[in-house]
Formats: C-alpha cells, sequence, structure tokens
C-alpha cells in the first residue's frame, strides 16, 4: 500500500468510520441543514441544538465513503460548545488542511485528514458535513422533525 | 489495415500506460471508451488537411469536408441500418440527441397525454421527459424494475397495464448502464406501436457492444453518443425516421438550418440540416465514421461476445466475495457488471482500485431515483470493452480483496 493511500486511511479516519460518534437524528435540535454532493450522491444532515450563539449539542446523519463518514464524525466532536465564529474558524483550518497537507500541531486529530490533499477529488468528500454544519448554524431555525430539502 | 482481435490492445495508445506504478486496467468503458489509433489519426488529418466549412464554401476544402462529413453521416447509417442517411441527425451526445426529441415531441403533447420511461432510465433519458412533461401537462410514468437487486429487469406484464392508448412517448433504455439489463427492444417498439406510441431507444450502452439494425428492432427514434464507441467525445446522433422527422419541428434555429428567410420568418430545410444549426462539429462526426469502419472490421458480434464472456466471468469471480450485492441480471447481460459491499462504500473502493492502476467508477452512475429503489446510495462498476483481458478480471478481483481485507481489519 502507497504512503499516500496510508495518509489518506489514517487509523482515526478508519474508527470514525467504523464507529461513527453522535449519528442519527438530534431529538432536541433546533437547526438542521442537508449537504449533498451531487456528483456521487452523498448526503450528510447536521443536527445542531443552539444556545445562544453557542452549539450546545451536534449530531449527522447521513451516508457516504469512509472520508465523508469519518469527517462529519470527529466535526461532531470538536464542534459541540463552540460558537458559531469559533466553528467558522475551525472549519477555515480544517479547509486548509485538506488542501495543502499542513497541519499545525495544536489541531490534534483534525490533522488526519491531511492526506486527503494528494486526492483531490475527495476534499469534498471531507467538507460535506462541515458545509452542512454551517449551513445549519446560518438558517433558520427550525423543528429537526422537519424535512428541508427536497430529493 | 484491418484490425485483427491479436493485437487490439496495440491499436489503442492509452492503454500502454502505467497508473500509480502499475499498468493501467481500464474498466470504466460504461463511462467513455478509449480511441484506437485509426480514429485519433482521422482527427489530426482532417485538421492538417481538409478543414473548413461544410455545406457552405465552393472551394477545394469546402468540398472535402463537406463531402467527408456527409460521408461519416451514411457510415453511420449504415451502421445503424438506417434506410436512408437523412434519418441520421448528428448532436453532441445522447443527452442532446434526447433532449432535442424530447422538446421537439414535448411541443406536441397536452394534459392527458403520457409518457412512459422506466425505471432503469439514466438521467439523460429521465429529466428530459420530466421537463417535457411538466411544460405540457402532461404525466410522465414508469415501467417497475423488478426484485430487490433488480434481477428481473422490467415488468414486462406491468406493460400490459401502463401502456394505454394515452401513451404518446414511450421511451427506455436498450441495454442499462447501471444494472446491465439487455431490455427486449424489439418486443418493447412493436408494442409502443400497438397503441400508437412512438419509441424512444437509449442506445448509448449498446450501439458499439453489439450488431444493431434501427429497422429490425422497429424503433422511431435512437438515440448514442460517439464517445461511447470508440469516437471523439463531443458527437452522437439522433436517428428518426425520415417520415417523422420531416414533421419535427426544429429545436435549435439559425444558420444552416433554413431554406430561406426573410425579416418576417423562414422556412425550414428537410432533416437531417433542419436539426443541425449552426457549424455542425465536423472533425468528430468524421471521427465517429472511422470509429464505426473500426469496430465492423472486428465485427460487433464478435465484440459482444467477447464483452458478455468478461462480463459473466467478473459477475462470477465477484459473487465469491463477502459481504457484495450484484445488481441486475444473474444471466446473461451486458458488458458491465454493478456491485456494492456491505461495509465499504464505493468511493473507497475505487480509490483503492486506483491505486492498483484499475480505473473503475463509483457513485449513482446518474440513476439516482433507481438507487434509492434500491436502497443505495452508490455501487462500484466495472464495465468491459473490447481490449479489456481475462487477466484484468483477476487484477480487479484481487485488489477488491485487498481492499475488503484493510477495512475489515
Amino acid at each position: 500500500m502507497s504512503a499516500d493511500l496510508t495518509e489518506l486511511y489514517q487509523q482515526v479516519i478508519l474508527d470514525h468510520n467504523r464507529r461513527p460518534r453522535n449519528r442519527g437524528k438530534l431529538p432536541t435540535a433546533n437547526r438542521v441543514a442537508h449537504g449533498d454532493n451531487p456528483s456521487c450522491g452523498d448526503q450528510c444532515s447536521v443536527y445542531l441544538r443552539l444556545e445562544g450563539d453557542r452549539i450546545a449539542d451536534l449530531s449527522f446523519d447521513g451516508s457516504g465513503c469512509a472520508i465523508s463518514q469519518a469527517s462529519a464524525s470527529l466535526m461532531t466532536t470538536r464542534l459541540k460548545g463552540k460558537t458559531a465564529a469559533e466553528a467558522e474558524a475551525l472549519f477555515q483550518q480544517f479547509h486548509d488542511i485538506v488542501t495543502t497537507g499542513q497541519a499545525p500541531e495544536e489541531i490534534s486529530d483534525l490533522g488526519a485528514f491531511a492526506g486527503v490533499h494528494a486526492f483531490p477529488a475527495r476534499i469534498k468528500c471531507a467538507t460535506l458535513g462541515w458545509h452542512a454544519a454551517l449551513n445549519a448554524l446560518k438558517g433558520d431555525p427550525v423543528p429537526a422533525t422537519t424535512e428541508t430539502h427536497n430529493d | 489495415m484491418s484490425p485483427s482481435w491479436n493485437d487490439v490492445r496495440a491499436d489503442f495508445p492509452i492503454l500502454h500506460q502505467q497508473v500509480n506504478g502499475k499498468p493501467l486496467v481500464y474498466l470504466d468503458n460504461g463511462a467513455t471508451a478509449q480511441k484506437p489509433k485509426a480514429v485519433i489519426d482521422a482527427l489530426v488529418r482532417y485538421y492538417e488537411r481538409d478543414n473548413s466549412n461544410v455545406h457552405r464554401g465552393l472551394h477545394a476544402l469546402s468540398m472535402r469536408a463537406t463531402d467527408a462529413y456527409e460521408g461519416a453521416r451514411s457510415r453511420l447509417a449504415r451502421f445503424i441500418h438506417a434506410a436512408d442517411p437523412a434519418e441520421v441527425i448528428f448532436t453532441r451526445g445522447t443527452t442532446e440527441s434526447i433532449n432535442l426529441v424530447a422538446r421537439s415531441l414535448g411541443a406536441k403533447l397536452k394534459a392527458g397525454d403520457v409518457i412512459l420511461a422506466t425505471e432503469m432510465e439514466h438521467h439523460s433519458n429521465l429529466v428530459p421527459w420530466q421537463q417535457a412533461a411538466k411544460a405540457s401537462g402532461a404525466t410522465l410514468r414508469f415501467v417497475p424494475v423488478v426484485g430487490a437487486n433488480a434481477e428481473g429487469g422490467l415488468d414486462l406484464a406491468a406493460l400490459d397495464q401502463l401502456l394505454t392508448p394515452q401513451v404518446k412517448v414511450f421511451a427506455f433504455t436498450h441495454i442499462s448502464n447501471t444494472l446491465g439489463t439487455i431490455n427486449p427492444v424489439a418486443e418493447l417498439c412493436r408494442r409502443a406501436r400497438a397503441v400508437g406510441a412512438l419509441s424512444v431507444v437509449d442506445a448509448a450502452q449498446s450501439v458499439g457492444h453489439t450488431p444493431l439494425d434501427v429497422q429490425a428492432l422497429g424503433c422511431d427514434y435512437l438515440a448514442f453518443s460517439g464517445h461511447k464507441m470508440c469516437g471523439p467525445t463531443g458527437i452522437g446522433v439522433l436517428y428518426g425516421r425520415r417520415a417523422l422527422l420531416d414533421q419535427l419541428a426544429p429545436d435549435e434555429t439559425g444558420g444552416g438550418m433554413v431554406a430561406s428567410v426573410d425579416f418576417d420568418g423562414a422556412r425550414w430545410k428537410p432533416a437531417p440540416e433542419r436539426f443541425e444549426a449552426g457549424t455542425p462539429n465536423v472533425a468528430d462526426a468524421i471521427g465517429l465514421g472511422v470509429a464505426c469502419d473500426y469496430l465492423d472490421a472486428l465485427g460487433r458480434d464478435a465484440i459482444k461476445r467477447h464483452d458478455h464472456a468478461l462480463a459473466r466471468r467478473a459477475y462470477a469471480e465477484l459473487a465469491t466475495l463477502p459481504g457484495i450485492r450484484l445488481l441486475g441480471p444473474t444471466g446473461e447481460r451486458g458488458g458491465l457488471v454493478s456491485f456494492a459491499f456491505e461495509h465499504v462504500h464505493a468511493h473507497d473502493v475505487v480509490t483503492f482500485a486506483d491505486e492498483d492502476g484499475v480505473a473503475l467508477r463509483g457513485g449513482h452512475h446518474c440513476n439516482q431515483p433507481l438507487m434509492r429503489k434500491l436502497g443505495l446510495t452508490s455501487t462500484t462498476r466495472a464495465s468491459f470493452y473490447l481490449y479489456n483481458t481475462p487477466e484484468e478480471i483477476d487484477v480487479l478481483i484481487a485488489s477488491l480483496r485487498r481492499t475488503l481485507k484493510f477495512f475489515q481489519a
């Protein structure tokens, strides 16, 4: 197996793919957004409970490759307790990691996605959940039980 | 020089390269086929020697280009056994062909009319009909696909109820790009005609892979792309029966398709020019004609036997892998196999295969409604063509085993 592929499928990613954290609908959510990857059919819904400006809790649901599932799972563990501005800043850092392959040391487990940069077609897999989360933060409050998308 | 089966691979320059340090194993022919040297040379020759606009100039180059372009039309007509070269309209490909016929026929539809399609259609033979239905008020209905893995093909029993006199158009694929199902085109065309419906056949996956005779099939319209049959990208065909084409309104208008124009209006040329507004894709039409020569020199019945044998072998080998779900017919199938693993997503499979030099397709194959019906979001597809070998299937299977082992570890 090549170094690039070993970089892409790090233990952290395989672990989150096998045992996704915070997966399923969040019953107490007051925000939801849906992300689609039209070229491949991957889907990701992110459910948030926003209390004031802070993400009190969040979850994700959907289907996709190991990269997209692991990324969404890991994201949920990192965004809990963050403000919208902090979430935005963290996404910027994450985006830099997957596009440049450079991970600052303090970023810890998100650095596992640095290997994605060698596979440009997979960057959108890694960012799908994040885009959904940021859209949920920006979106109008909606009951989590309501479908907000047409597909 | 006629190609021979002994050195088919030598005719395709692109195959002789390494990908990620491994010999390329190209199994994405359902998406696009590779081009033989003869086709590439024809494009170069045209641009180096004959390039000119067609049907307009009286100079030598324009006459050569026109002769070659119209020669390609005749060649394509022979390729599908059309009664008349005027029945061959050059388009950008299957998608444009179906859009053309859907918009032109759609303009004649009204509320109460029914467009019948099937659940296994590629988006290109589905979305244009959705649009035609929306624009006209007609209703779009679907022939169901049978079986948890769509192994039963189209529900021909349901066709009796679905094919009513209200059906004006019956659009269906010859060979499914996702399932490999070979539909009984002649029977479907016959049954459509029996209720007065026009048949529109998507032959994108079939025309370069199997002998095809539009008159024997009895179809009214048939669409295909050049690039899936060893021709260039950006060129395809809409076949239509002459009697129908001359009644059909043009879709695009402009130069080249008009008999005469004044400030108040215009009169149309007959088919095929009526449907080819603007400067056509001359070079790629000529290249496609050469692709017809290449395929027919090998023989499409031989290509069919070759593809089907590879697909049968791949299906049998794939069935031995743990946790695999194989889609489509268990018996006779076109030259492709689509499959899903319980615990490994198609994109991960494709990334691992690429590492081994194997080009596969992973995704929904422009077949989202069918995928949803089958409870899937994506599958991996291996699709074969005349230059593929049994040894390449061995490479594929070894790669898949390695992938499964990695994700199960």
